[in-house]
């Protein structure tokens, strides 16, 4: 177990990203209740729960994609929560505010390009979107996008060729091989993204959302469709942009194996609420839990034995 | 023609990779280029005009043609399996198609673009009784050519089908039309001033209409497009109405007027003034525009700009999820499309000299957008040969009075122009559903470009 019991409250001393009161509506259904949790600073934070409980939906509110009914979501750049700033924020009506101690975004003000682009959250999907008909290489140009934009002068200084601009084309290239040689698909760049094996697509993307230098990496389900040994590797890669980036990782995960392993945090969401929260240890004997994936309240329609089984994959007990 | 590995080839790329064998490929781009052949020579070759006393006849000289049909197949499937042979087989990885940039596409494009430059000498030489005629038509086909790269960058590169893309020729056409009537501007003058307001049009236009997505979009386009003609229609006072605007200058030669009299490009020059000149001068000002708009296109497609116009064909969520501003990508996309349009449609006023609402209708839009859909979406070079072969066809059925003989005398091939056109549409889309050259060209590459196949390729909104 990877758990270091003293990061027990990091993320509420230093939370990088916070959800407050968030409330998502879609006609009578209420997919999100009266949700609050918070991603610490250089945490793995996990976010699971059963199908259909709502974990997507806190992503497309938190990437700006869905517009929440109620609630405040706050991403910090610099130390703290920054209570101040925040509370001026809000105040003023204003959608991001910088002071001496960083930033902070509320996210819930933002159009989702600004969220990536200022916000620096930037995400993965459930189901992957790559450019499939564009190459490996330029999928991770098209992620530096704004950053290339500024260089070629909004297009004029790159019609004109200017040097600048190919230095800075130069640079993006360059950060983009970097991914490539840490997701293993160097080989690969000049292929059609829409060519690669599944597994080399999720990880295509998250190179990708990697190459907007993100303070939050939030993972829609990464290890979906990965065999055990994709998924170990991908654990490795997770931690490594964690340990060297410095990035905040919050992820949406299934397999309970990875999420045990991986996880500083984890929230549990059902049915739109959060039913537990804490270190990996503490949420997996939680008892609200245990009945949540076990299907104890008879509705839930789960594979019940496969779960069963993650658990103990978890707790370290071999499964056949 | 090409046997059965073509079909299997489009419907099941995995299965048809080992089936498909090198004969088959090369069985097929040797058809292919026999039936450009066919096409490209069947002025030149299959019809002859003679000056005979009292007019000129017409000869047909099939066998030579045929034989040139038959060179050009030979050539082709040799070169394929001789010459070109090693790049087939290799480039294969995990059972996917990988196809190899063969150098036949820069070829391509240099010998079409050597062809265009010298194109009017080529039918002065070669024709000197119809050459007028030829060089009129190789203006028009010159004309779709650069409409057709404009709209590419709307619909082939930014995905958005807009079907309404003759509006911007239009405002192009009076912004020239009307500025000539009220302000005495010349064409030079205007040239810019034209891109400059369709630009703003496209823009203005496109601020409301590029929120709605796929097939609405489509027909808030068309609608818009309506919309400025009925303008032109019926603002009278303005306008002209459907009379139009007349009276409209010819481009001049750095301030020398080309016609006759003194202080004439001929007088000049020393050259005696032949209504020919015109002619040539204006085709040579519209290749001048279509390259522009080709080069601009090219670039463009290596910048920033221009591949989140493409990965915004490919997925728009995406593109938010990466920050890409899509509202603003969208319009630099419609705007600049427009801007082309509007260069063309100033031309286009020169040209004739007149113009009216007549000349914007819907029927152009849709042909325009033909052009690009059946080139293949993005392709440059697959537009120019589809504005040869869809303007040219449509001329070509004009004039095609050797169909009487096998259709009888009553036969007015004239009055079955668009349903032999429509027939011969339908056929290549069957055959070709992504249009005659539907790989890409990637815009940056590490190591090795390889194009990249039809099926990956996402076509974008409404489509
Ligand atoms: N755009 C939408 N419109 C209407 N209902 C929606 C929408 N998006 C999600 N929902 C509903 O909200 C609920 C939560 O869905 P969500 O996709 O967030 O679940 P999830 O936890 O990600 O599930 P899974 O594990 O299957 O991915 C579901 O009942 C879903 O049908
Ligand atoms: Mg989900």
């Amino acid at each position: 177990m990877t758990t270091q019991t003293q990061s027990l409250y990091r993320w509420k001393d230093d939370p990088v990203l916070t959800v407050e009161h968030l409330s998502m509506r879609f006609g009578g259904l209420l997919a999100i209740n009266d949700l609050s949790f918070e991603v610490g600073r250089g945490d793995i934070t996990a976010l699971i729960g059963p199908n259909g409980a709502g974990k997507t939906t806190v992503f497309n509110c938190v990437t700006g994609f869905y517009k929440p009914t109620e609630g405040r979501i706050v991403a910090r750049h610099g130390k703290g929560a920054q209570t101040e700033a925040v509370d001026h924020a809000t105040r003023t009506g204003k959608r991001w505010h910088k002071s001496g101690e960083g930033a902070v975004f509320l996210l819930e003000r933002m159009p989702d390009h600004e969220i990536s682009q200022k916000a620096k959250v930037a995400r993965t999907f459930q189901n992957i979107r790559l450019f499939g008909g564009m190459t490996v290489l330029e999928n991770l140009l098209v992620a530096q996008h704004n950053t290339l934009m500024v260089a070629s002068g909004y297009t004029v200084g790159g019609i004109l060729g200017l040097p600048s601009f190919k230095k800075a084309e130069k640079a993006a290239i360059k950060k983009a091989v970097y991914w490539l040689e840490h997701v293993g698909l160097v080989d690969r760049a000049d292929d059609a993204a829409g060519d690669l094996p599944y597994g080399d697509q999720r990880r295509l993307e998250i190179a990708r959302a990697m190459c907007l230098d993100p303070q939050v990496l939030c993972l829609d389900e990464p290890a979906a469709g990965l065999n055990p040994r994709e998924s170990a590797d991908l654990n490795m890669f997770l931690r490594y942009i964690r340990d060297t980036h410095g990035t905040s990782i919050l992820l949406i995960e299934h397999d309970m194996g990875v999420v045990m392993e991986i996880s500083d945090h984890v929230v549990v969401l059902d049915y739109g609420v959060k039913i537990s929260d804490g270190d990996a240890a503490a949420v997996k004997n939680d008892p609200k839990v245990i009945a949540a994936y076990l299907g104890v309240d008879d509705e839930a329609e789960i594979d019940v034995p496969e779960v069963r089984q993650d658990l103990s994959g978890a707790k370290g007990v071999p499964h056949e | 023609m090409s046997g059965p590995g073509l079909v299997s080839a489009a419907r099941t790329p995995n299965a048809s990779q080992g089936a498909e064998s090198r004969m088959t490929r090369a069985l097929r781009e040797a058809s292919i280029a026999g039936a450009l052949a066919g096409v490209l020579g069947f002025f030149f070759l299959a019809l002859r005009t003679d000056i005979v006393t009292g007019g000129l006849e017409v000869t047909t000289r099939w066998g030579l043609w045929f034989t040139a049909i038959a060179i050009v197949f030979a050539g082709r499937l040799a070169l394929n399996l001789f010459w070109f042979g090693h790049s087939y087989g290799a480039g294969k990885t995990a059972g996917r198609k990988i196809t190899r940039l063969l150098p036949s596409s820069k070829i391509v494009g240099r010998v079409a673009l050597a062809f265009a430059l010298i194109l009017p000498f080529f039918f002065m030489v070669l024709f000197p009784n119809r050459d007028r005629q030829y060089i009129d038509l190789s203006i028009l086909i010159m004309t779709y050519i650069m409409l057709g790269w404009g709209l590419n960058i709307v619909v082939g590169l930014a995905g958005l089908l807009d079907l309404g893309y003759v509006a911007f020729y239009a405002v192009g056409a009076y912004s020239f039309g009307l500025s000539a009537q009220y302000l005495g501007f010349g064409f030079w003058t205007a040239l810019p001033m034209a891109g400059l307001l369709a630009a703003t049009w496209g823009l203005i236009l496109g601020f409301p209409v590029l929120r709605l997505r796929g097939d609405y979009l489509a027909i808030v386009t068309l609608a818009f497009g309506e919309m400025i003609r009925v303008v032109l229609i019926n603002w009278k006072s303005f306008t002209g109405g459907p009379d139009g605007v007349s009276g409209i200058p010819k481009p001049t030669f750095f301030g020398l007027e080309i016609g006759r009299g003194s202080g004439s490009f001929g007088d000049v020059f020393g050259l005696p003034y032949e209504p020919i000149h015109r002619f040539v001068y204006l085709y040579y000002i519209i290749l001048a525009l279509a390259l522009l708009t080709n080069f601009v296109t090219m670039r463009l497609r290596r910048l920033p700009i221009g591949r989140a116009w493409e990965a915004l064909r490919e997925d728009e969520i995406a593109c938010r999820s990466l920050g890409i501003n899509t509202r603003n990508t969208k319009l630099s996309a419609f705007s600049t499309g427009a801007m082309f349009a509007g260069f063309a449609g100033s031309f286009f006023a020169t040209r004739q000299g007149f113009i009216s609402p007549e000349s914007f209708t819907f029927l152009e839009s849709a042909i325009i957008l033909a052009i690009v859909v059946l080139g293949g979406l993005g392709s440059q070079i697959g537009i120019v040969i589809a504005s040869v072969v869809m303007i040219g066809g449509i001329e070509l059925l004009r004039n095609l009075d050797f169909l009487k003989q096998i259709f009888g005398p009553s036969f007015e091939p004239a009055e079955y122009r668009m349903l032999i056109f429509g027939l011969a549409m339908v056929v290549i889309m069957v055959w070709k559903p992504r249009g005659l050259v539907s790989t890409r060209e990637p815009s940056a590459t590490l190591k090795e470009k390889k194009l990249i196949g039809a099926d990956q390729i996402a076509q974008g909104e409404g489509h």
